[in-house]
């Protein structure tokens, strides 16, 4: 009898082609692997300044993320963020978070498995993103750095606007929903095939 | 599609919304006091007005945080929304009320 070891594979390994195939104006990239943290914590409280003094870091406000470094935070709710890194980090993160917070009221959560994320870039992603997303990109309303927690084709997604009127943007997608927005994606960009895309 | 103003998100289509029934229903202070008829009357029992009416509700693909809403029935207008732990916006207390109605059910 033979024991199988564990192999992980992204939760998009098997779009890897179709998705090279889209049009120029929509490249579209999984970043699989990065590591994920859930932090709950009250914004101004002895934790959240641990928190900001460990990571060297603001938390950012409602609406918003700090995407400028490696260790990268995206604002969830009132007293919820998902601090986003480099592959592999979560271990030294998780450790360093919670010996800085000491006693304090805070949770460090490692969920790195619970999303994976796309990176959207090109002239036509705002085009191909409005066809299932209600959210206005216009860079007036939702500016570089904005994070946006909501539904794209009826799945939930966390967009963040990484480039100028979403000429570049990630979307933090549920493993269980990656293959259905994959399948979505590559859909919605048919009708740029071969055009000036 | 009508649209939701989330306290924290802004408006946001109602899709990303769940309804989460009347709300300011307190839990009572000592439910071993209540008999079987007072019990029902608050789990089973809500408010049902014509306009204005003071409902929970969650904004369940965005922050995933409840909040109250002051919603007209009749127009679906929503009058006003505020964070959970606001009072009710039309009375200044909710215990008068609630023992006004228990009143006039008693009757």
């Amino acid at each position: 009898m033979t024991v199988e070891t564990p192999t992980r594979y992204s939760p998009l390994s098997a779009w890897q082609d179709a998705l090279a195939r889209l049009p120029t104006g929509v490249q579209v990239r999984e970043l699989p692997f990065l590591t994920q943290l859930n932090l709950r914590l009250q914004p101004g409280s002895a934790a959240a300044q641990a928190v900001e003094a460990a990571l060297g870091l603001t938390l950012p406000g409602p609406l918003r993320a700090g995407m400028s470094g490696d260790v990268k935070l995206l604002w969830m709710g009132p007293d919820e963020w998902l601090l986003v890194a480099p592959e592999g980090r979560q271990h030294d993160l998780v450790a360093q978070l919670r010996s800085a917070i000491g006693d304090e009221f805070a949770t460090v959560t490692d969920v790195s498995a619970q999303r994976t994320t796309l990176a959207l870039s090109g002239h036509l992603v705002r085009e191909v993103l409005a066809q299932g997303c209600a959210i206005d990109l216009d860079p007036r309303v939702t500016p570089v750095g904005s994070c946006l927690t909501t539904v794209l084709a009826q799945a939930p997604i966390t967009l963040v606007v990484r480039g100028d009127a979403a000429s570049s943007v990630w979307l933090l997608v549920r493993s269980s929903f990656a293959s259905y927005l994959a399948t979505w994606l590559v859909d919605a960009c048919t009708e740029y095939r071969g055009g000036t895309g | 599609m009508q649209l939701i103003a989330c306290p924290w998100c802004g408006e946001r289509e109602e899709t990303e919304f769940r309804y989460g029934g009347q709300a300011h229903v307190a839990y009572p202070d000592d439910p071993y006091a209540l008999d079987d008829e007072q019990w029902a009357q608050y789990v089973f029992f809500r408010d049902n007005p014509k306009g204005p009416f003071a409902e929970r509700w969650v904004h369940s693909a965005g922050c995933r945080r409840w909040f109250n809403a002051l919603r007209d029935t009749v127009t679906h207008e929503f009058l006003r929304v505020y964070v959970i732990s606001a009072q009710h916006p039309l009375t200044t207390s909710t215990a008068p009320a609630a023992q006004q109605r228990k009143g006039q059910e008693a009757i």
